[in-house]
């Protein structure tokens, strides 16, 4: 197996399950829904055998396609010609910051498509969307052509659409089309900011060493020579390139103020930033562009939402990482205070609305508003030009919590949405004060939601608790009023957690309607659950487990942006004296602890 | 030069280059005077005139050969010798061009005419009496369509539009007896009529004031015009170009001139609606092209350096037996005088202010279209009319990468980037069409099946008929501009356009509009998927696995086959505009 084979195939296989589902006949729903999870099972061995597999070492022709950890370039790294000439190539690769995300993605799927039994409604067609859907997130976590990104990430849009909008709740047709409507407004938003990029980015500029570094594949290559002698400028859409021209060269930049003052005064980057983080910031979502979520969560069926805040929101943090910072530096950096500012408020506010819930689910989608800010405040804080003397390492902490936040919160709030499917699957509604005495009538469901609720709380211990504290304590170098305030945050998220424990599952007895309902879970919504619980525990204790893979490539990215700004931002406060012992080194120690 | 040897030049260019190159169109009048003819005898009656129609289209798209002289297909046998010629030759002493945007632009119009004449047989919307009549005034319109996307001269431009025009007013009423019928045809008559008039009026201003017909010619003199320091003039030539845009606008159906758009759709069949609002609108789109850019200047572009693959009998003389100029009293005797020979490149900079002009107003007219046509999309119950609203609102994106192009003419450097912003529009117009002709065929067929084009009783098709209702639905989302759909790629297409020429604020326009075009679309494919089927429905007879099904899915799989083969339209189009200018 090849690289280009692995990659496509974890992409593909679902298209190609849902071609079997296409001709499956309607009636047989057994067959159809074990045909879909077969499939999700495929594709989440398929990325499990990137651990088994001995490293990548010779690009696209060697048939090892291990993923090698502590290695923080691009691996499993291939290009075919898609659209040459326009620039688009079917290009894809991954690293520590996709791995993770390829393998959540891929088991989040499996455990949804177990969750999905209780869909009852046309299943066929239910299967077949699921299975599309599939495609176009792994799609997005693998390309590394930024037209080929935009594509997945727009293909992902209408099945979500259809599946919110069919099989969900009373209001669904009002959730779904906001939810379209807003997604598909940042995807314009980032489309214009893509084609801004395309158009100044030049690698006829580079150097040689510059372009020599990229590794461009073979047609990239030629595309670049004939550009050169023909005096044209080679744009591009590859992702890498991208970066590497962001970061070291200033082609995004102010060059020429004629020429540049129709952008009204700002630079290309600053107005691709802003688009960018803007269409992003929908997905994530960021305050105050969060309002589809809500709506969205509670009208979805019990395994969408699984997916949808598993997932689907951690496309946005994803993108962040991997566009935003890297291809718009300069702009990254002025605009560093209000998008850490935008991530601080999401917290704050996500976890007041959430206090104010009635509805269970509601309850929830507002916890991912607020948990999902510590992944923006994570990524925007700067901390590498405040006083540190451009040392990267609390950026560092900054971004790996971050990144962890954004795992520990697609199995947590994935268990989160799944357990309160499992009541109203029973009950019939998700009115928290009619709730109560549940940890009484069903032990076993009891047990495994309090342990997921104390992950989404941030309990020690616990898979929650690393992100935000590594986010806290490298804001904490930042700047100081934001880190108070997304300290202070944890307490009102304790608050609402408690409280909803309180309300749901202690108490002495159930008092709303169809108590007879209440039994205890089955085995396949116990297969659903415990892996999740079992992986919070695990994550939570041995936080390594992560950090081994995505560390490096964090580091390394945060470390170009810390040499960055010391070229490019040189008349920031320099260091105080502190001996260099001091300097913490967080990640390991929680890791040893 | 001696008369004799004038003529004989003119007998061989005539008969060497442009009879040859004309083919497709008089393979077309062939055809029509043939069903007219056809109507006499007593055996011809018998004959089914669809056939005849569908035969000729036929011959005129494969003479027209676009595939051969765009793609990489061999020469096919029937391409005559002396008709593969294609450097941008003026035909008829200039009063036609023949270049790749015409090849282009031919082909997809009698492309969409051999689908069009399928899907009125299998609607069944002409009946055997009206058959005759009706391909009659089909082919006689898209003969003037093919000569507006290839006008060089001002008299073509009008004859072009009123060829095209005149027939599609009678096809609008071929509902006979149906009020709506009448008026919608009539509305479009009277509508038409002015807006001709003013057109008429326009072009005889910037004839007379520039002193030529012939569109290069009039550029020339319009720059030197300009480059001799403004005159009187000027106030005469900005209305004629504003009444000239007058006449476009109708044709291409932009605000303000688009109110006779919605009634003329939802009174005419969605089979002539399909017409309208894909060859009609092609043909505008290709005229407005050539008047846009040939005054913007583009004869003093120098062509590109490596022609692709031109194949030219050489040894046919060029020839414009009649100076395009009328010479002033006097003025010959002083052109020996005359210091300097302007050069291409003054010329070109000389115009800056006329293109100014006409980025301003395509622009304008292309923002104020595109957003007024999505806005009033919204509150359409009747699809057809929703479909009109938002073929309005197409309009105005398709003209967005025009102004585009315009603008950035301005630097002669910028000719290759010029170019890709005309082929915006020649991808948009080969998109548009699958996406348009599909859209109205289904309507036609779910009206054959359940008389009714009120959006409400589209309700729950999903379940009386999936196939079409998901054919349906991707139509729906390529007008949008969803990856993968083919629509995506004709709006990256005009974005990237605009990015180049830097035209800011109207890429944001186009950008908002984008989503908001989105909420009327949706509601559509909502109500297929998701709604419960109305009560009060006639019963749908549609049967799944048909002719018509199969017609629905072919229009329809183009749209995900162009984004997989992308690469093919890229090259189709870019050759397309390679010898532009």
């Amino acid at each position: 197996m090849t690289a280009s084979i692995l990659l496509s195939l974890l992409t593909f296989l679902p298209c190609l399950g849902a071609l079997i589902v296409l001709c499956l006949p309607q009636k047989q729903t057994e067959a159809l829904r074990l045909t879909t999870l077969v499939t999700t099972i495929g594709v989440l061995l398929l990325s499990l055998f990137m651990f088994i597999s001995p490293p990548n070492t010779g690009g696209d022709v060697a048939t090892n396609v291990g993923f090698l950890a502590g290695e923080a370039g691009m691996q499993n790294n291939f290009t075919m010609d898609w659209i040459p000439s326009f620039n688009i190539y079917y290009h894809m690769g991954i690293d520590g910051i996709s791995l993770p995300l390829v393998v959540l993605t891929a088991f989040l799927f499996v455990v949804s498509m177990l969750a999905s039994w209780s869909i009852t409604k046309q299943v066929k067609t239910y299967c077949i969307l699921y299975l599309l859907l599939e495609t176009g997130v792994i799609g997005v976590f693998l390309s590394l052509d930024f037209f080929l990104f935009f594509v997945f990430w727009e293909v992902m849009l209408l099945p979500m659409y259809f599946l919110i909008g069919v099989w969900g709740g009373p209001r669904r047709e009002y959730a779904a089309t906001k939810f379209f409507l807003y997604t598909f407004a940042g995807g314009v938003m980032m489309l214009i900011a893509i084609l801004l990029l395309y158009y100044h980015s030049d690698l006829t500029k580079l150097s040689a060493e510059q372009v020599a570094e990229l590794k461009l594949s073979a047609p990239e290559q030629a595309a670049l020579t004939k550009a050169a002698e023909a005096n044209r400028p080679a744009h591009t859409f590859n992702l890498l390139a991208l970066q590497k021209i962001g970061m070291e060269t200033k082609q995004f930049s102010i060059v020429d103020p004629e020429v540049d003052a129709l952008l009204f005064g700002q630079s290309v980057q600053f107005w691709a930033f802003l688009l960018l983080f803007i269409g992003f910031a929908i997905k994530v979502p960021s305050f105050p562009v969060h309002t589809w979520l809500p709506d969205a969560h509670v009208e979805a069926p019990t395994p969408i939402s699984m997916i949808l805040a598993g997932i689907l929101l951690k496309l946005g943090g994803y993108g962040i990482i991997r566009i935003c910072y890297p291809i718009c530096p300069e702009a990254g950096y002025a605009l560093a205070y209000p998008v850490a500012l935008v991530g601080v408020v999401s917290i704050i506010y996500g976890a007041f609305a959430a206090m104010a819930q009635k509805d269970f689910k509601r309850l929830v989608a507002y916890s991912s508003v607020s948990h999902m800010g510590y992944v923006v405040l994570g990524m925007a804080c700067w901390s590498a030009v405040s006083g540190t003397g451009y040392t990267a390492q609390y950026w560092q902490m900054g971004m790996n919590g971050a990144m962890f936040q954004m795992i520990a919160h697609g199995l947590s709030s994935a268990g989160m949405f799944f357990l309160v499917g499992v009541v109203y699957d029973r009950v019939h509604h998700r009115n928290l004060d009619d709730f109560g005495g549940l940890l009484a009538i069903m032990p076993r469901y009891g047990f495994f939601a309090m342990l997921i609720f104390f992950a989404g709380l941030g309990l020690p211990g616990l898979c929650g608790f690393i992100g935000e504290v590594f986010v806290v304590l490298s804001v904490f170098r930042y700047d100081i009023f934001l880190a108070i305030l997304s300290a202070f945050a944890v307490i009102l998220t304790a608050g609402y957690i408690l409280w909803t424990i309180q309300r749901v599952y202690l108490g002495a007895e159930y008092k709303g309607p169809h108590p007879e309902a209440l039994s205890e879970m089955n085995w396949r919504e116990t297969l659903v659950i415990a892996p999740l619980t079992v992986f919070a525990i695990w994550f939570g204790v041995y936080p390594q487990a992560l950090f081994k893979y995505m560390q490096p490539s964090i580091d390394h990215e945060v470390q170009q942006l810390a040499d960055w700004s010391a070229t490019n931002k040189p008349d920031m406060p320099k260091p105080e004296d502190k001996p260099a012992d001091e300097q913490p080194k967080p990640e390991t120690k929680v890791a040893e602890r | 030069m001696i008369l004799t040897e004038l003529i004989d030049s003119l007998y061989t260019n005539t008969l060497a280059i442009s009879v040859p190159s004309f083919l497709p169109e008089l393979i077309l009048c062939g055809t029509i005077v043939l069903m007219l003819l056809l109507r006499v005898p007593a055996w011809g009656q018998k004959i089914n005139v669809f056939w005849v129609a569908l035969l000729g289209t036929g011959v005129a798209l494969s003479v027209c050969a676009p595939l051969f002289f765009l793609g990489d297909v061999a020469k096919p046998d029937w391409v005559p010798e002396g008709a593969v010629k294609y450097n941008g030759d003026e035909l008829f002493t200039g009063m036609l061009i023949y270049d790749n945007l015409t090849i282009f632009f031919r082909g997809v119009l009698l492309f969409f005419t051999f689908l069009f004449i399928t899907l009125t047989r299998l609607t069944g919307i002409p009946d055997a009496d009206e058959a005759p009549d009706f391909y009659t005034l089909v082919l006689g319109s898209v003969v003037g369509m093919c000569l507006m996307v290839s006008a060089n001269h001002v008299l073509m431009v009008f004859l072009g539009v009123e060829m095209a025009s005149v027939p599609a007013y009678v096809l609008a009423g071929t509902l006979k007896g149906r009020r709506v019928a009448s008026e919608a045809s009539l509305k479009f008559a009277i509508f038409g009529a002015g807006a001709a008039g003013i057109m008429l009026y326009g072009l005889s201003l910037l004839c007379g004031a520039l002193g030529t017909a012939h569109i290069p010619s009039m550029a020339t003199q319009m720059a030197d015009m300009l480059a001799a320091g403004g005159s009187e003039k000027q106030l005469v030539l900005v209305l004629g170009g504003l009444m000239m845009a007058v006449g476009l606008a109708f044709k291409l159906s932009a605000v303000p001139f688009h109110f006779w758009a919605p009634d003329v759709f939802e009174g005419a069949t969605a089979e002539i609606g399909a017409f309208l609002s894909v060859a009609s609108k092609a043909a505008a789109l290709g005229l407005l092209i050539r008047v846009a850019v040939g005054f913007g200047g583009a004869s003093f572009i120098t062509a590109p350096e490596t022609p692709v693959a031109v194949v030219s009998p050489a040894s046919v003389p060029q020839v414009h037996p009649v100076s395009f100029t009328a010479l002033h009293p006097g003025e010959g005797e002083h052109e020996a005088e005359t210091p300097a020979a302007p050069t291409s490149a003054s010329r070109l900079s000389a115009l800056a202010g006329a293109r100014e002009y006409i980025v301003g107003l395509i622009s304008l007219l292309a923002a104020l279209t595109a957003t007024w046509g999505n806005l009033a999309a919204y509150g359409q119950t009747n699809i057809k009319r929703l479909l009109a609203y938002s073929t309005i609102a197409h309009a105005g994106y398709m003209m967005m990468p025009i102004a585009a192009g315009v603008a950035l003419l301005n630097n002669p450097a910028h000719g290759e980037l010029a170019r890709e912003a005309i082929r915006a529009v020649a991808v948009y117009v080969m998109v548009y069409l699958f996406m348009n002709l599909g859209a109205f065929a289904i309507v036609a067929m779910m009206r054959n099946a359940m008389r009714s084009e009120e959006i409400s009783d589209y309700a729950g098709l999903i379940r009386t008929c999936p196939g079409v209702a998901i054919c349906f639905a991707l139509i729906l989302v390529s007008l949008i501009g969803i990856p993968p759909l083919a629509g995506f790629l004709a709006k990256v297409y005009i974005f990237k356009a605009m990015v180049e020429a830097q035209l800011w604020w109207l890429l944001i326009i186009g950008g908002v509009n984008a989503v908001i075009s989105l909420f009327y679309y949706l509601r559509v494919i909502k109500v297929m998927m998701m709604d419960p089927e109305p009560e009060q429905r006639l019963p749908i007879r549609f049967t799944t696995i048909w002719l018509e099904s199969i017609y629905v899915v072919i229009v329809t799989l183009p749209l995900l086959a162009m984004t997989i083969w992308w690469e093919s339209v890229e090259r189709l189009t870019g050759n397309a505009v390679s010898n532009l200018f």
